[in-house]
């Protein structure tokens, strides 16, 4: 704790001076409040709206969220696995998946509701399209960066391909692979919203640009905060799992 | 447990002159070979070789007369290549992980780390230990993988003067305690001198010239000053 107070001290009191800044000018009528709210009223809205904010909206953008990035790590970890066993399937599938990244999701979205309809699939599929690169990514290079001499050592104890695998590659791998996993747990959530965005009837990607239309400005910034706070919460999950696995790299 | 190398040849992918040529050796059970020569006469290449990690283009390894295959022998890399993410027990276990005819118990282990004075580390990991202490764990490690030919490539060649030497003294003790037979790598001439019972020096030319060290067993640090080594030591470096 009092690591974490001496490491977001300034931050803190950076955003709080922000959110002070804000809250005159809206106030004062500087900036009208239909452009940036105050942040009392941001805060109020979330007070007022929470039941179907977060029993709803939250509650189903987790759902997308959960299941697009279980697919994107699961399919992600197996692409990777079987680029790094075949040079064939590596020379094949590892351009697609660079050239996967370079589309613009926002213009291939609405292809996804031809294809999936307005059902929770065209959100997932958002999703896993967002996360699923970090993850084959970090986990391929993760796997590759095995050095040669350890690889020789276990080889000259008799060891044979799957247990080299298991004792040398995979731990060697993980660093690399929870760095994906941060990156993808945050994109995934900004795939589910974004799908929300393009055709849904809940969500808080749909939330918000439904109160963008009708000029609640408070409205768009409550399911900003809150998408915000939640994706803090599980970057910081993700964190812990990293700490918790990767005991020994904090041991000195 | 005699280890022959018989009529040896081994060339680089890709290169034309063979770094090994022709070479024969025989290192009797129980005996302390070090090998010598500049950078670039295929040290390390003939541990490869009888490691198995290499194939030899020609000739024949064999060990008690049945030729080597991986996991035959032990081997200790120049860099330590302790596996982070293990503590220094599972770390020196990891032999007996891989082959399942190794039987080697915790306790066992245990009793090993206590000898070379790291019974307080069991559970540390690698990057909480000096490179001496490293040192002594990755030798443990190929000495608890329980082959009789351990092969080991500088050891001690990053290690500072007085580690060094504590480390000499240490493997000395081991070696006299265990029948191991050890073909060992080094730089350091004093150091060949004072560990081995012979020294091989591979010359440039592909040649190899044997000497034996004269000195008794068992072996003492005073001995480093004494008249045989400090001749034998200027001998080896005019020739090398």
């Amino acid at each position: 704790m009092k690591n974490f107070l001496k490491q977001y001290s300034f931050f803190v009191v950076f955003v709080i001076l922000i959110m002070v800044l804000v809250e005159y000018l809206v106030r004062s009528k500087i900036v009208p409040a239909f452009i940036i709210p105050a942040p009392t009223s941001v805060a109020s809205h979330i007070v007022e709206q929470w039941r179907p904010l977060i029993l709803e909206h939250l509650k189903a953008t987790m759902v997308e969220f959960s299941i697009g990035f279980i697919i994107a790590v699961t399919a992600g970890v197996a692409l990777a696995v079987s680029m790094f066993f075949s040079k064939t399937i590596e020379k094949m599938l590892y351009p697609a998946v660079v050239i996967s990244q370079m589309i613009p999701i926002i213009a291939l979205s609405p292809i996804f509701v031809l294809w999936f309809g307005y059902s929770i699939w065209s959100k997932v599929a958002v999703t896993v399209l967002m996360s699923f690169f970090p993850i084959v990514v970090a986990t391929y290079d993760g796997l590759k960066s095995c050095d040669k001499d350890y690889i020789e050592l276990l080889r000259s104890m008799g060891a044979n391909k799957r247990q080299i695998f298991s004792k040398l590659n995979i731990p060697m791998a993980l660093p690399s692979f929870f760095s994906g996993l941060k990156i993808a747990i945050v994109y995934s959530l900004v795939g589910a919203t974004i799908g929300e965005w393009l055709g849904a009837s809940e969500g808080l990607g749909y939330y918000s640009r439904r109160m963008s239309g009708d000029l609640n400005a408070s409205g768009v910034f409550a399911s900003i905060v809150i998408l915000t706070v939640v994706g803090i919460i599980l970057f910081a999950i993700a964190s812990l799992l990293e700490k918790r696995t990767l005991r020994w790299k904090n041991r000195l | 447990m005699t280890l022959i190398l018989k009529n040896v040849t081994y060339t680089f992918p890709k290169k034309e002159i063979p770094v090994i040529a022709k070479l024969n050796l025989t290192v009797q059970q129980g005996e302390f070979v070090s090998l010598i020569g500049k950078s670039g006469t295929g040290k390390s290449t003939i541990l490869k070789l009888i490691t198995g990690l290499l194939q030899a283009d020609e000739g024949e390894i064999s060990i008690n007369k049945k030729p080597v295959t991986l996991g035959d022998v032990g081997f200790m890399p120049q860099k330590d290549l302790l596996f982070p993410w293990r503590t220094i027990l599972d770390n020196i276990m990891i032999g007996a992980e891989i082959k399942k005819e190794i039987k080697i118990s915790k306790e066992n282990a245990r009793s090993w780390l206590k000898k070379v004075g790291l019974s307080d580390y069991e559970q540390a990991y690698p990057n909480q230990l000096s490179g001496g202490m490293r040192q002594r764990v990755a030798f443990l490690r190929t000495l608890l993988t329980e082959k009789e030919v351990l092969l080991l490539d500088e050891p001690f060649g990053a290690l500072d003067s007085i580690t060094k030497k504590e480390m000499q003294a240490w493997l000395l003790s081991i070696w006299q305690e265990l029948d191991k037979t050890i073909v060992f790598i080094t730089h350091d001439l004093e150091e060949a001198c004072y560990l081995s019972d012979r020294i091989i020096l591979l010359k440039e030319d592909r040649k190899i010239e044997e000497t034996i060290v004269p000195l008794p067993r068992p072996r003492y640090q005073e001995m480093l000053h004494s008249q045989i080594l400090v001749e034998l030591r200027k001998e080896l470096e005019k020739k090398i």
